[in-house]
């Protein structure tokens, strides 16, 4: 409950790779509306951008190296949102 | 654990290196806090009873009695507003919650102490607009407490600066349910493990997650409406492709969970009064801890049974109606355990266990009326009638309302080291429960015959029933009247109270009265359960 873990700084090189990897996987999000995917294009969207996120997530927000109660306090937080978004769904597919 | 009971010298009242008001509104000590939200919470409820009272008066007889149609509209709109966003959400959690939890868990403080601090003024702040917003611009809000769409984007009155007020409370609640979530995880005393934490801190753990999670999407929601105000967006305007039922969603993705805020520590209240004046042990205290997790994560899932005549889809109103009976099921749980627990026990009746039984009758009456609402088959006819303000008022001040009292009952004395007189506070709370049912409870039956609510005027064969109403919520005022007289004048000036006089077992009950200002003397180191009384020493 109390310990304490070491802070842990990232390397200029990793973050650096991090930024690079989002840059590519922007450059990606735009290639992608350029291909004929049909209905797939919103999804394939949505993934490069999940994607992003769980790059910014571990390494900006530093989640890979916090406790395992930080990660689940998130992904509570993120299934919740997911909840809402999704219950409204009942609705407005169904109209 | 130290059993410590002698009178300190002022405790945590004179503590402090600050004088005047400056030692209360700069002070980052949680009991500080905690007593200055009383204060506010509880003026506002009288501010809010007093609309109350004026929306039955102008409902006594049919057609025009006491105001204006515009003003009835503004009066029934603020008397929401204000017994919603000032009263009833920080009413027990930020009040109590704060005047309690850090104690009960064997902390000096709240994890941030200065966050809580900063969250009393979001909260003064954004009461202060909210105020504001009443007697300034077109005047006061005449939307409902709910600000529907369309009418709140077009209506003249001074609808933007009463969101934005509420906005800004908002934020007081989110800071407040990190600051408790923190403080329940990091700042427990040795031996206060998860299963000894008072059920009444377990439920603020379970509010503090709603009050999280849920409170950002009402303050985009209200954003919303004042950029659809002033930008005219068109986002809820089907006429240029926005959704008006979408502002309900997002509406009650909020307010529905709020009601849970509202209500879990109410219940948290009753699960450690009971125990106490029943001299046993809480029967189900894992079941009771589950159920309050259970209820905020059920609730947060039930928002479309709002909305069954909004004209959302049939398979929306399908499931919602479905997922609302599953809120039920962790709510009787809590219901069965406290009569359990009082099986068999030494009850005392005094006026903490007053209150807390008739939240439970309350409560159970305003449940039940609940599962009516829920089953979309039976809402559609008594739907935005009276039978839902009925149904609302007797979960919330049946409910919430009476825990809030009973709260005061049991905990402030320990606070002020003072206490109350019974006689009054029985005769009182007689006067309000009495008022309160003949009240609410004609109220059901108005909602049943077809009496909609929100109507300055009404067809004369409800007139009858109307005038009764009236009349109980004048027994139920002078009821709330003398319970408030009564506590204000014991806690000043009324006998001393020192000690361990209830007999309660949980950690607050073990230190001076009124607390020192960092609460325990030496770290505590917990060895028994919060209803544990034999392990505690209590006789």
């Amino acid at each position: 409950m109390t310990e304490e873990h070491a802070e842990h700084i990232l390397s200029y090189g990793k973050l650096t790779t991090v930024w690079v990897a989002l840059l590519v996987l922007t450059a990606a999000t735009i290639m992608v509306t350029r291909v004929e995917l049909g209905v797939w294009k919103v999804w394939a969207a949505l993934a490069i951008a999940s994607v992003k996120s769980g790059l910014v997530i571990a390494f900006f927000m530093h989640m890979k190296y916090e406790p395992r109660l930080f990660r689940i306090i998130l992904f509570v937080a993120l299934f919740t949102l997911a909840g809402f978004i999704g219950g409204t769904f009942f609705d407005v597919l169904y109209r | 654990m130290s059993h410590e009971t002698a009178m300190a010298e002022g405790g945590f009242w004179r503590d402090t290196g600050r004088t005047g008001i400056g030692a209360w509104i700069f002070s980052t000590d949680h009991k500080r806090i905690g007593l200055m939200y009383l204060y506010c919470v509880s003026g506002f409820f009288l501010v809010g009873a007093f609309l109350g009272l004026l929306i039955r008066l102008e409902l006594m007889a049919p057609g025009p009695t006491i105001m204006t149609a515009q003003t009835y509209n503004a009066v029934f709109t603020v008397h929401g507003v204000v017994m919603i966003f000032l009263f009833i959400i920080p009413g027990i959690p930020a009040s109590f919650g704060n005047l309690v939890l850090p104690i009960q868990l064997g902390a000096r403080d709240v994890a941030f102490p200065r966050v809580n601090l900063f969250s009393w003024w979001l909260y003064a702040i954004g009461a202060v607009i909210v105020l504001t917003s009443l007697f300034t611009g077109g005047g006061a809000p005449d939307t409902g407490w709910t600000f529907y769409v369309p009418f709140s984007a077009r209506t003249t009155t001074n609808v933007s600066l009463a969101v934005f007020g509420v906005f800004v409370l908002g934020f007081s609640s989110i800071l407040t349910g990190i600051n408790f979530i923190t403080t329940i995880h990091r700042m427990r005393a040795p031996g206060m493990t998860w299963t000894r934490i008072p059920l009444f801190t377990w439920s603020l753990y379970a509010t503090a997650w709603v009050q999280v999670l849920a409170t950002p999407i009402i303050a985009i929601t209200l954003l919303l409406v004042v950029t659809e105000r002033i930008l005219g967006l068109g986002l809820f305007d089907p006429t240029r492709g926005g959704d008006p039922v979408m502002f309900q969603h997002m509406f009650w993705i909020y307010s529905h969970p709020a009601v849970y805020i509202m209500i879990l520590p109410g219940m948290g209240v009753i699960s450690d009064i009971i125990p106490v004046f029943s001299r046993k042990p809480i029967f189900g205290y894992k079941m009771i801890a589950f159920s309050s997790l259970a209820i905020a994560a059920a609730g947060s899932a039930v928002w479309g049974h709002h909305m069954y005549t909004s004209g959302m889809s049939d398979m929306g109103v399908l499931i919602f109606s479905f997922l609302t009976f599953i809120v039920a099921i962790p709510s009787a749980i809590k219901v069965f355990n406290w009569v359990s627990t009082m099986y068999k026990g030494s009850i005392s009746l005094e006026a903490p266990m007053l209150f807390a039984l008739s939240f439970i009758l309350l409560f159970s009456i305003g449940g039940l009326s609940g599962l009516i609402l829920g089953a979309a088959a039976t809402d559609i006819h008594v739907h935005d009638t009276h039978f839902v303000v009925g149904h609302f008022h007797y979960v919330m001040f049946g409910g919430t309302g009476f825990a809030f009292f009973a709260a005061a009952h049991y905990w402030l004395p320990k606070y002020f080291g003072r206490r109350y007189r019974e006689k009054p506070a029985i005769v009182g709370w007689v006067l309000m429960f009495i008022g309160f049912n003949i009240l609410y409870f004609t109220m059901q039956v108005l909602g049943m015959e077809g009496m909609p609510r929100r109507y300055y005027d009404y067809l004369p064969e409800f007139a009858r029933l109307n005038f009764v109403a009236t009349v109980g919520s004048w027994i139920m005022l002078a009821g709330v009247a003398i319970v408030v007289w009564n506590l204000w004048r014991g806690l000043l000036k009324g006998e001393p109270f020192t000690g361990n006089p209830w007999g309660g077992a949980s950690l607050e009950w073990s230190i001076a009265t009124p607390p020192p200002t960092e609460n325990f003397e030496e770290d505590p180191v917990v060895t028994h359960g919060p209803y544990d009384f034999k392990g505690a020493g209590v006789p």
